[in-house]
């Protein structure tokens, strides 16, 4: 039994798990948009994007948060922009933009002498390493993520099935893009630090994924995936501190598990 | 509703060209013309998803955009949508209220009723529960027609309702369309189907990018601007006549500038 607990003993673990639960939560709900608006490269676009921003910050000891945070929004509500306007494909933009910022940080990060040691942390995700601060922040935006989608949820889910029709029936379909949008580049900047820019997408897209194979309504969906997003977050936090390995890919391998078991579960009751 | 020169262009393409018209009160105007001639685009210009590049546009006395929300109601071809979404149909029809309220309201008994009697007018109660993936291309659409009914609209545009859909399908549409005007709302339709048109509507516009004919389809007729139309299809095989049952499913290609 001392054993099982022996994780929730130190203080930091204690904080990832806080916060490992938050960002399972709302990268699962938001990934239910991003499955169903078929987001997903936009997600990963922008948490690429967003590395400039960290190592920006980082060079000029602002806070890690407040440098993603700026690129993520700018970042989003551009790609709204060329997407409504565009006549440039979204898949074009987002390659050429994201790749380029991407490399910018690396760019930047590489003039330093130490960057290989915290190259690896915000690729990969460090959860373990949450300070306080970092928490109340996580919490924080989860919150605040949390009650726009409550407030929004009639809207959004209109806009998702027929952006066109919800318009013509006088609900203001490019705002609510921009809404999710922007919340989409709150959520990635929250999920950084626990999985970091290369696994952020999975862990938007793939609890939602398993909640959609077993599932027929929107509501269940979302539901679903809320709560396969924070049983791989903390069980692969939890599995991490006993297989002694990373915890942003244990976080994901869980929760790529858990679409494999869907999909199996799926055609089993349809057998 | 009423248009008065009313162009639209889509950048370096002028789509519509003066159109003047005007839809009353329990009447059913159906748009004919070819493809490629402005009918979806003056459909979404009049439902405010399009600005007119110049001219008047007034429904009820203002523009489109500036109507309360609900006042009207769009239903696209069915193919806008992607029917995988995971939804029933009472859900889809239910979205038709949500225009109408604000986010602190909740969907009350009477957006039930409304819903209900919605799915009640297009025969569809018994299929309120059923997934929309598992519906036939009939269905969906009067899945739509429900939902905008939902929307309790004052001006009702449909595009093509009757494309890909069996007769029976399309018999039990207009059945629907001819109560509702009856009932006062005003109907605006495009089709491609050039059959029948007289059981249809009260009144048509014939479409080629400008108006070439309005009046009732016998006055259209004898104008000799349909006939031009009909040719025009005929010829170049965009329409679908009820001699060839397959090309009620075949592809109709659209020009979308």
């Amino acid at each position: 039994m001392t054993l099982l607990l022996d994780p929730f003993h130190y203080a930091f673990m204690q904080r990832a798990f806080v916060a490992a639960l938050a960002v399972g939560l709302i990268c699962s709900t938001m990934g239910t948009y991003v499955i169903l608006r078929k987001l997903s490269f936009i997600g990963d676009g922008i948490a690429h994007a967003s590395f400039a921003g960290i190592v920006i910050a980082y060079l000029r000891g602002a806070n890690f948060y407040l440098g993603a945070g700026i690129v993520a929004v700018l970042t989003a509500v551009g790609i709204g922009f060329v997407h409504r306007r565009g006549r440039i494909s979204l898949d074009t933009t987002i390659g050429v933009l994201f790749t380029g910022m991407f490399a910018l940080g690396v760019f930047l990060m590489s003039q330093q002498r130490s960057y290989a040691v915290d190259l690896q942390s915000f690729l990969f995700g460090d959860i373990l390493a949450v300070q306080p601060q970092d928490l109340w922040l996580i919490l924080g935006l989860s919150i605040i993520v949390g009650i726009t989608v409550a407030v929004l949820f009639r809207g959004l889910l209109y806009t998702t099935f027929d952006p066109v029709v919800a318009q013509a029936s006088g609900i203001n379909s490019p705002a609510y893009e921009y809404a999710l949008l922007v919340m989409l580049a709150l959520t990635i900047v929250v999920a950084l630090q626990a999985v970091g820019i290369v696994l952020v997408a999975a862990l938007l897209v793939t609890p939602a994924a398993a909640a959609y194979q077993l599932t027929s309504r929107f509501s269940p969906m979302m539901a679903l995936a809320a709560l396969f997003g924070a049983a791989s977050t903390e069980g692969g936090l939890y599995l991490s501190y006993y297989v002694r390995a990373s915890s942003g890919a244990t976080i994901v391998l869980l929760a790529t598990l858990l679409f494999f078991l869907a999909i199996g579960l799926k055609h089993l009751r349809r057998a | 509703m009423v248009a008065r020169d009313l162009d639209v262009r889509y950048e370096d393409f002028t789509a519509l060209v003066g159109a003047t018209f005007a839809v009353h009160y329990g009447e059913a105007l159906g748009i004919v013309g070819p493809n490629g001639s402005g009918k979806s685009t003056l459909l979404k210009t009049i439902a405010g998803l399009l600005l007119p590049s110049s001219g008047k546009l007034s429904v009820l006395g203002q523009p489109p955009r500036k109507l309360p929300p609900g006042t009207i109601a769009y239903v696209p071809q069915v193919e806008a949508v992607d029917w995988s979404f995971p939804a029933t149909v009472w859900d889809v029809v239910a979205m038709g209220r949500f225009a109408r309220l604000h986010f602190w309201q909740h969907f009350g008994s009477n957006d039930r009723e409304v819903v209900h009697h919605a799915l009640s007018v297009v025969k569809m109660v018994d299929l309120a529960g059923r997934r929309i993936s598992n519906l036939s291309g009939g269905q969906q659409q009067r899945a739509f027609v429900a939902r905008a009914l939902a929307q309790e609209p004052k001006l009702l545009l449909l595009d093509e309702p009757t494309t890909g859909v069996d007769a029976a399908t399309e018999e039990g549409l207009r059945e629907i369309v001819r109560k509702l005007v009856a009932d006062g709302l005003p109907v605006l339709m495009a089709t491609h189907d050039l059959d029948r048109v007289d059981d249809w509507f009260d009144r048509l516009l014939v479409l080629d990018r400008r108006v070439l004919a309005l009046g009732t389809p016998r006055e259209v007729v004898e104008s000799g601007a349909y006939s031009a139309i009909r040719e025009h299809t005929h010829t170049h095989g965009h329409l679908r006549h009820d001699h060839e049952p397959h090309a009620a499913h075949a592809v109709h290609p659209e020009i979308r500038p």
